[in-house]
């Protein structure tokens, strides 16, 4: 099997499916979404990351068709779809709440959609079969929605929203409503049949986790912008300011003002704490303020000054976060800064290394850090 | 489980007697083969075979029915769209006076709105009759429909109908299809108690009725000013029975449904 790796948007003759242009909407004196601009290509799993009353619902309720743009146009495979009622569009979204029609089984509520295109009944038939032998449903087809499970009331909604084979699916916070276990399951399970029916799938969620493992690509938002949008390991590796690296992941942010050294910015951030240094592609100016985000597990933790790194901080373990397979220790320096480092716990607890009020020594690599102007 | 004090045996006796207590005098003496109503004088049907005899009741009876199935039915509509008008539209110019206007028969005195209703009708040259009955025993229940299917509407999930457009329904379909279904039991109660307050009105229907329509409390009432006849007792003993019997089928009926619903959702856990 080749391996050929699915990056549509770092192809400049690439066509989009949806491209957003200058789109701004406005609720009163309320701007939801602000001037944003942006593509989604076929086949991506494009995830709608951000706390609660950023837009990203906002966003997906104009590409349904609920709302229209204050400003700006919207265009789905080239065509502008703001004279297109939602009852005309090529776009499906599964709803938050599932939506489920209450009065109708399992099989009438995947087959409604079918209908409204006057379907020939065999056909119907055949689509529904198919639907529910993709979710695995086909057991539970004349149950009515309030006689099976959560988890089976997700995937009726799933399965009804892709009946009608939609350019474009649109998911609410889809596992919302599941409890963990089943959370995960069904990211993977989600993963598939977004594979098999290669239908491009927008999802909204404020679950960092949920966004990391289903998406192609993930769109950080924050008060009606689009922060970043990127693939998963760009977001968590390379992100673009402070509130990206904060929201997605742990991270240690520090404080200090940069200076332009051999190679790397040497960075002071505390009387009395030694010069850090990182690597960076932004440039600053000497003397400006900047953020050095670092992630736990790039931090290591030993007793001794170790030599051959030369970001060094000693502290004081405040606290140790035990998270089964890793553990996470707070390190407070003399200055009060709090430093996050994370071990992967390979041996067992009795032989753990580290205790609370144990002084150590925290150091990491130039490159591992990110310097961030704010 | 506490037990019966004499506190909680005289409220309960208390309770009942005012409640029943004139009910069962009133079918007690339906049965009464004497025609003074205030003496017993030994057990029988007679009088129900009477009424069954006496045209004029019988005509009062078919006016009423036709007047409650009609009213209430118009009135089922109106009200459920004034509802939906209400519930879902958001803001819109006059909506205040709108709403006011809808629910303003809940607390209009009857009289008063039986009064409007009949210097409209000589107004505009209408002839009274069972028409005018019709149209005001729906201009007053629409409200009280319209009460009852917008608290329903007010709980209901707006985006099962979205779910609907975005299926490719449109509006009137998403109503027809999803909404209406939803909505059914309040919108049937809706028109079950409109039925019933047309059914037993008598101030507004006397107000609009003309000569030919006479309905049946219009009749009950004459008919009592010349005296209470044991006729009387066995047509109020029926119009109770049938009430009776309506309202312990709705209430079966409703309570059968909310543990078959319970039933499922216990089966569903399980599952």
């Amino acid at each position: 099997m080749s391996q050929t790796v699915f990056e549509p948007w770092n192809d400049p003759t690439a066509k989009p499916l949806i491209q957003f242009k200058n789109v701004t909407k406005r609720f009163g004196d309320f701007t939801a979404i602000d001037n944003q601009t942006f593509d989604i290509y076929e086949k991506e799993f494009f995830a709608l990351l951000g706390p609660s009353g950023c837009g990203k619902t906002t966003m997906m309720r104009m590409l349904a068709g609920f709302e229209a743009p204050t400003e700006g146009m919207i265009l789905l495979a080239g065509q502008d779809i703001a004279p297109i009622p939602p009852n005309k569009r090529a776009v499906n979204m599964m709803f938050q709440s599932y939506a489920l029609f209450p009065h109708l089984s399992v099989w009438e509520n995947i087959a409604f959609g079918l209908k409204r295109d006057n379907k020939s009944k065999d056909e119907i038939a055949a689509r529904v079969a198919e639907m529910l032998k993709l979710t695995r449903l086909e057991k539970f087809a004349k149950r009515k929605p309030h006689q099976i499970s959560g988890g089976q009331r997700q995937r009726v909604a799933l399965a009804r929203s892709l009946a009608k084979a939609p350019k474009l699916l649109l998911l609410d916070e889809p596992l919302g409503a599941l409890d963990a276990k089943l959370r995960q399951d069904t990211q993977f399970e989600l993963m598939d049949i977004q594979e098999t029916t290669g239908t491009t799938f927008v999802i909204v969620t404020h679950d960092q986790e949920e966004a990391m493992t289903v998406a192609s690509r993930v769109a950080v938002m924050d008060d009606g912008r689009i922060v970043q949008a990127d693939t998963p390991a760009r977001i968590y590796e390379m992100p673009n300011s402070v509130y990206v690296a904060d929201f997605i992941g742990e991270v240690t942010i520090i404080r200090g003002t940069a200076r332009r050294g051999d190679g790397a910015y040497e960075i002071t951030f505390a009387e009395g704490q030694p010069t850090l240094f990182a690597e960076s592609d932004t440039e600053f100016d000497n003397g400006q303020e900047c953020h050095l985000a670092i992630r736990p597990e790039k931090v290591s933790i030993t007793a001794q000054k170790p030599d051959d790194r030369r970001n060094a901080l000693e502290g004081k373990i405040l606290d140790i976060a035990y998270l089964g397979n890793l553990s996470t220790y707070h390190v407070e320096l003399s200055s009060g800064q709090i430093v996050k480092a994370q071990t992967a716990n390979t041996t067992r607890l009795s032989r753990r290394s580290f205790t609370w009020e144990d002084r150590v020594w925290l150091s990491w690599t130039d490159t591992a850090g990110i310097l961030l102007k704010g | 489980m506490r037990r019966l004090t004499w506190f909680n045996v005289t409220s309960l006796s208390l309770g009942f007697a005012f409640l029943y207590l004139p009910m069962l005098i009133l079918i007690t003496y339906s049965f009464n083969s004497s025609k003074l109503v205030t003496v017993w004088a030994g057990f029988s049907t007679k009088w129900y075979g009477e009424l069954l005899q006496n045209e004029a009741f019988l005509d009062a009876a078919w006016v009423t029915v036709q007047v409650a199935v009609v009213s209430s039915s118009i009135a089922t509509v109106l009200g459920t769209m004034a509802a939906l008008v209400l519930v879902r539209a958001g803001r819109f110019p006059g909506r205040t006076l709108f709403s006011g206007m809808v629910y303003a028969p809940l607390v209009m005195p009857e009289v008063i709105t039986g009064l409007s209703l009949l210097l409209l009708f000589i107004g505009i040259g209408l002839d009274r009759g069972i028409f005018t009955i019709i149209l005001a025993h729906t201009t007053f229940s629409m409200c009280f429909v319209s009460v009852v299917v917008s608290s329903r509407l007010v709980t209901f999930d707006d985006s099962l109908e979205e779910a609907a457009l975005d299926l490719g329904c449109s509006s009137f379909q998403a109503f027809r299809l999803v909404t209406l279904p939803i909505i059914a039991p309040a919108v049937i109660s809706g028109w079950l108690l409109a039925f019933t307050l047309s059914l037993d009105d008598l101030v507004i229907a006397s107000f609009t009725a003309g000569p030919s329509s006479t309905t049946l409390p219009i009749k009950i009432w004459s008919a009592v000013r010349l005296g209470v006849s044991p006729e009387i007792n066995a047509l109020s003993t029926i119009m109770i029975a049938i009430v009776a019997v309506g309202v312990i089928t709705a209430s079966l009926i409703t309570k059968r449904a909310s543990l078959r619903q319970q039933a499922d959702e216990r089966a569903a856990v399980h599952a």
